[in-house]
């Protein structure tokens, strides 16, 4: 095995392709700003696209680097604590939960505020979140419970989504929308609802060596002095909020969760932190690519982002799995 | 010196009792082995010793506390519990993990110390894993990879060292080498050494104090002169046997001659 040498430096490089991304996502869309104008527009200088900018594509860039970086690092997170390369947020259930809850409220509660929606969201993930830990309380909280626990949860969660679609045809187009993920129109409004995840993204930076030494195994972590289950549902439920709240925010986007911790692993060394960061720093700019793409292919006609994450990454994890086969 | 004792210990898995009310006093300083059949709990035993697992009765007390009264990280401080076979973690290099061994020691901003490091490296020279401190685990052979695994919890300067099934998996030779290692430790460092071994004449030959478990019970314990006889091995483990002496050390050898 190789070790990766130097870690930090690659860090940084992928951080300012971040920050460089996100100003040329800016210009992108129905209408294109150049660089100049935007830099002008956002020093203040200039107030002929400033309306656009800010009201529009400002909050949809923070959103856009905000729940990648969430549902990466969730994923992150879940990779770490279930010892599978292959969880991710989907796997334990936690946005079907959430996609269930939405489409119930978009088709039962067509007239109700916008503000529904996210809420209603975000309670999908944590009901489905906390029948995963009861249930998986009873069986010791073993890893591999987490994983089929929460593949069962999916699956009756997809079936309830299907009854709505098959039940309600007549209001199934925004749900479909929702359901494929998008960051369309949306705007301030809906960045409160991404505050946990400007708060966790945080602490899981303090608390990434916990994860680290979780990673070396229940026993071995066990021995080191570290409470074995109390931390696994605690980064549990990090991951739980992280997803809950991004899926309430743009619909079910997948691929993200799962592609990015792996790619992020291949690119550092086994240290949590800079695992983090750099799943935080790939999950931006994944998104944040996939949404720009979808917006700038061919104006003013959106692919959702959902649909562009699921293009480029399913082809990836195809390579990823060959790869691990071949080794 | 750091005391583990266990008083009226009652070990269950859900309904099943696997130990029933034992007493132990481990002696100091000395290297002790459990041995009996499979599945007679010893492992259990050494799980409960080290605060993996929770007695359904009585306690495992740690300098005269009962070691569920510490915090995690205060047992870890004082006593380290090495895994049957550990999860072989790749890309993971022999000195980064012999350094997870200072996690207890430290709090969770604090970076390696100068203190760290120097006990990391006493630990990879003790184990002569010092000149492959920059390989990968999965680059190592498998009595390699014990002795890195030894060498993490030596790292994290205990006074006691359980280790479960040690020589699992490793041929003779290599089974020979992590036990020699585990013994020239004991006679240094004059540490505590716990553990459960499979085979009955590595046990007799490396232990100082042997504990034979049978029907969830202590069946008998003491040096390996006392206690190792053809009657406990036929007890223990169904066994007929014929007992020697060894010619190199003194120590009993058991020669099986069948199964009752």
């Amino acid at each position: 095995m190789i070790r990766k040498k130097k870690p930090n430096l690659l860090i940084s490089i992928c951080g300012i392709i971040l920050l460089a991304f996100s100003f040329i996502s800016l210009g992108i869309g129905s209408i294109s700003i150049s660089p100049i104008d935007i830099f002008y527009t956002l020093i203040g200088h200039s107030s002929g696209n400033s309306f656009i900018l800010f009201n529009y594509r400002l909050p949809r860039m923070i959103i856009a680097i905000i729940v990648g970086a969430s549902l990466a690092v969730a994923g992150a997170i879940l990779q770490i604590i279930l010892k599978n390369p292959l969880a991710s947020p989907d796997v334990v259930g936690v946005t079907k939960g959430a996609s269930l809850f939405a489409v119930a409220s978009m088709i039962l509660l067509p007239n109700a505020l916008t503000i529904m929606l996210p809420i209603s969201a975000l309670l999908g993930a944590i009901t489905v979140a906390t029948i995963l830990l009861v249930f998986s309380y009873k069986q010791g909280a073993k890893t591999h419970s987490f994983a089929l626990i929460g593949i069962a949860l999916s699956a009756i969660c997809q079936a309830g989504i299907q009854f709505f679609i098959v039940k309600f045809p007549d209001n199934v187009n925004t749900t479909l929308l929702w359901l494929t993920g998008s960051l369309w129109g949306r705007s301030w409004n809906e960045i409160m609802f991404l505050i946990p995840c400007l708060i966790l993204l945080p602490i899981m930076l303090v608390f990434a060596r916990k994860l680290e030494i979780l990673g070396l195994g229940d026993k071995v972590a066990a021995s080191l002095g570290e409470n074995v289950q109390l931390l696994r549902y605690s980064f549990l439920s990090v991951s739980v909020i992280l997803t809950g709240a991004s899926v309430a925010v743009v619909g079910s986007i997948g691929f993200i969760g799962l592609v990015v911790p792996h790619l992020s692993k291949r690119l550092v060394d086994t240290n949590a932190r800079r695992f983090i960061t750099m799943s935080a720093i790939l999950g931006a700019l994944f998104l944040l690519v996939a949404d720009t793409i979808g917006k700038g292919l061919m104006p003013p006609v959106e692919i959702p982002a959902g649909i562009v994450t699921a293009l480029i990454g399913a082809p990836y994890f195809l390579y990823l799995l060959r790869r691990e086969k071949n080794k | 010196m750091t005391q583990l004792s266990a008083e009226e210990l009652t070990l269950t898995y859900e309904t099943n009792t696997i130990i029933d009310r034992i007493n132990l006093n481990i002696p100091k300083g000395k290297i002790t082995i459990i041995i009996g059949a499979n599945g007679c709990g010893k492992s259990t035993i050494l799980h409960a010793l080290g605060r993996l697992m929770k007695p359904k009765q009585g306690s495992v007390y740690l300098n005269g506390k009962n070691i569920h009264q510490y915090s995690p990280k205060e047992v870890a401080k004082q006593l380290a519990f090495l895994a049957q076979s550990p999860e072989i973690l790749e890309d993971l290099t022999v000195e980064e993990l012999c350094l997870y061994g200072r996690h207890p020691h430290k709090s969770l901003f604090a970076r390696h110390s100068d203190k760290d490091k120097a006990v990391v490296e006493e630990a990879l020279k003790a184990t002569k894993m010092d000149l492959l401190k920059d390989r990968t685990l999965d680059a190592l052979s498998g009595g390699q990879r014990q002795r890195a695994w030894i060498a993490m919890a030596l790292a994290q300067e205990t006074d006691i060292l359980l280790l479960d099934e040690p020589t699992t998996y490793l041929d003779l030779a290599h089974q020979i080498e992590v036990l020699e290692l585990l013994r020239a430790l004991n006679q240094k460092h004059k540490n505590t050494i716990i553990m459960v071994l499979h085979d009955l004449n590595q046990a007799a030959s490396y232990a100082d104090y042997l504990i034979s478990i049978a029907d969830g019970e202590i069946y008998q314990e003491g040096t390996p002169n006392d206690i190792f006889t053809e009657e406990m091995i036929q007890h223990v483990f169904g066994l007929n046997s014929k007992i020697i002496e060894s010619p190199v050390n003194q120590a009993p050898i058991c020669i099986p001659i069948g199964v009752i």
